[in-house]
């Protein structure tokens, strides 16, 4: 009997293994064959010269691109929100935070990492309520409070990927700085930021694709279906990941949904490959550290 | 001793994380301000466990709770064998190089935006769904089961492999050298020592299967009604929030997704808090 079942294991394990990525390539493939004829220049520029739509001479009406630019600007300004607080607050949990505070923190921080992204938007609704009753302000959804949303979104990924990268140096190097007189800050940003660089800019990198991929935040702060290319961070915008589920619903013929699945297998190019140019970086620089 | 004297920068790494730990107490008090005028008017159980039937005034978040639950339970059950067996294989069962490349597509899944899963399940699974029940939409909880299994299996792979290969050598070598096959060294070695990480794996899976929209908001259909059956369509907690752009501003609807919001909040926190306790019990017992 326990042979038997020692014998079945493995197989099962296999038939697991076989079924996941099967599932994976079967749903891959399947946007393939539905997308892959629509992605061309047009899929991008609709009928504007690709030029023109660049420089933004002319508006683009039937392509993604300014989809694609909404994405852009959510990541760039999400990302120069969330950088510096989520690497100062790092390095403050790293290197200052101690006791019972950190405890606190650890925990705080936690749970923000473990709060639905929906909630995040929820909560972006609701400040840009409050400012709208409290200072009588024409003060709608727009691209600041999506960005604002996303880099809260982010931040505990940020601030636990820093303070992990700065904890993991090297004892041996971590003291060798204090010992020759360096101050506690010299410490951090001569010795050990340098040292912790590619833990963190892989860190961030996966920051930078949790922003790109999140529908549920942007969808209650501002994301709409047609807005054309963002001109000022108090108006609302297109976004990639929204416009992928807008046309779920709402498509109104084959050659938008096709345009749709154009779209889904562009936002998958763009996150997986954030996601190996992450893991890239993280053992590429592992490695020259390692083997210089 | 004197004290320390600390410079400008020194403060704003203080000021960043007290910034980020008071916005996770912000958004908490936020939820639960907009949600006051409900909580008040009713009694929490009753808002809790009572139907949604705004024709009545009646805003309970019952049938939502127990869908997101159904929904988050089954997809824990197929997500988790699943997931055990992928990581038996990358742990010990698969050649050295194939382990490697199967670790490596597993973090690049964990990428995989849930809308394009949705997305792609929406015209793919909901047809066949729809024949295999025969009748409705085909959007259905079992509909987005699976897919919401796909999104959570990576994390759990991923958070067992480390908890896999964290055991001791000093017991797996011994396994080795009494002759134990690696199936053997898998089941009665391995496993035992690493309970307290698959079943950390499981929590954190089940957290994110409550946690997400877009699968349930796509995939789920969306109709208000308790579920009687897993083959209904109905709608999740987090599909619920998503959809408030639909409720006037001033309404009671619109005060119940905060109630809903609020609910899902104490949930995640709870859950996280149950995973740390859990896992500093774990580290404290070696």
């Amino acid at each position: 009997m326990r042979r038997f079942f020692e014998g079945f294991i493995p197989i099962l394990s296999w038939f697991a293994g076989l079924l996941l990525i099967s599932a994976l390539l079967f749903l891959v493939a399947y946007l393939v064959y539905r997308g892959g004829s629509s992605l061309n220049l047009k899929l991008i520029f609709g009928e504007t010269a690709a030029l023109d739509a660049l420089l933004l001479k002319r508006q683009v009406f039937d392509g993604i691109f300014p989809a694609i630019a909404g994405t852009l600007f959510l990541i760039i300004g999400s990302m120069f929100i969330a950088i510096p607080v989520g690497v100062a607050g790092g390095i403050y949990m790293a290197e200052y935070c101690s006791g019972k505070v950190k405890t606190v923190f650890n925990l705080l921080f936690d749970i923000l990492a473990g709060v639905p992204s929906i909630i995040i938007g929820l909560a972006g609704l609701l400040l840009t309520i409050f400012l709208n009753r409290h200072f009588q302000g024409q003060m709608a959804t727009c691209l600041l409070v999506s960005c604002l949303s996303l880099a809260l979104l982010v931040l505990p990924y940020l601030i636990r990927t820093t303070q992990t990268a700065l904890e993991t140096v090297d004892p041996a190097i971590r003291k060798t700085a204090p010992v020759l007189g360096a101050s506690r800050l010299q410490n951090i940003t001569l010795v050990l930021l340098p040292n912790a660089t590619s833990d963190i800019i892989s860190g961030i990198i996966l920051a930078t694709g949790r922003c790109a991929e999140d529908t549920a935040v942007i969808m209650l702060t501002g994301a709409v279906a047609t807005a054309g290319i963002p001109h000022s961070l108090f108006g609302q915008y297109e976004a990639l990941p929204f416009y992928i589920y807008y046309i779920s619903s709402q498509y109104s013929g084959p050659d938008e949904l096709t345009q749709g699945f154009g779209a889904a297998i562009i936002l998958l190019i763009l996150c997986t490959g954030l996601l190996i140019s992450a893991l890239w970086i993280q053992r590429r620089l592992t490695t020259l550290l390692l083997y210089r | 001793m004197m004290g320390r004297t600390y410079s400008v920068s020194e403060h704003l790494f203080l000021a960043a994380a007290v910034f980020g730990g008071l916005l996770t107490v912000a958004v908490f008090c936020f939820l639960f301000l907009f949600g006051l005028p409900l909580l008040q008017s009713g009694q929490l159980t009753n808002l809790l466990f009572s139907p949604w039937e705004p024709a009545k005034g009646v805003f309970g978040i019952y049938p939502m709770l127990k869908t997101s639950l159904l929904l988050a339970v089954l997809c824990v059950v197929i997500a988790f064998p699943v997931s055990l067996g992928c990581s038996f294989i990358i742990t010990s069962l698969a050649p050295v190089p194939l382990r490697r490349v199967l670790l490596l597509v597993i973090r690049v899944m964990s990428g995989v935006p849930t809308v394009v899963y949705s997305f792609a399940a929406l015209f793919l699974l909901v047809p066949l769904m729809r024949n295999l029940i025969g009748q409705g939409t085909g959007m259905s909880i079992i509909t987005a089961a699976p897919v919401l299994a796909l999104v959570i299996a990576p994390t759990m792979i991923l958070f067992f492999v480390n908890s896999f290969t964290r055991v001791s050598s000093a017991y797996t070598l011994a396994t080795d050298a009494l002759g134990g096959s690696e199936t053997q060294k898998l089941i009665y070695v391995i496993l035992p020592q690493a309970w307290p990480g698959v079943i950390n794996g499981v929590l954190l899976g089940f957290g994110r299967a409550m946690g997400d929209t877009m699968v349930s908001l796509m995939l789920a259909g969306n109709s208000i009604g308790v579920p009687e059956s897993v083959t209904e369509s109905a709608r999740t907690l987090t599909a619920h929030i998503a959809l408030v752009m639909a409720f006037d501003f001033d309404s009671l609807e619109f005060k119940s997704v905060f109630v809903c919001g609020l609910f899902l909040y104490i949930l995640t926190a709870a859950l996280m808090l149950l995973f740390r306790m859990s896992t500093a019990y774990s580290s404290g017992k070696k």
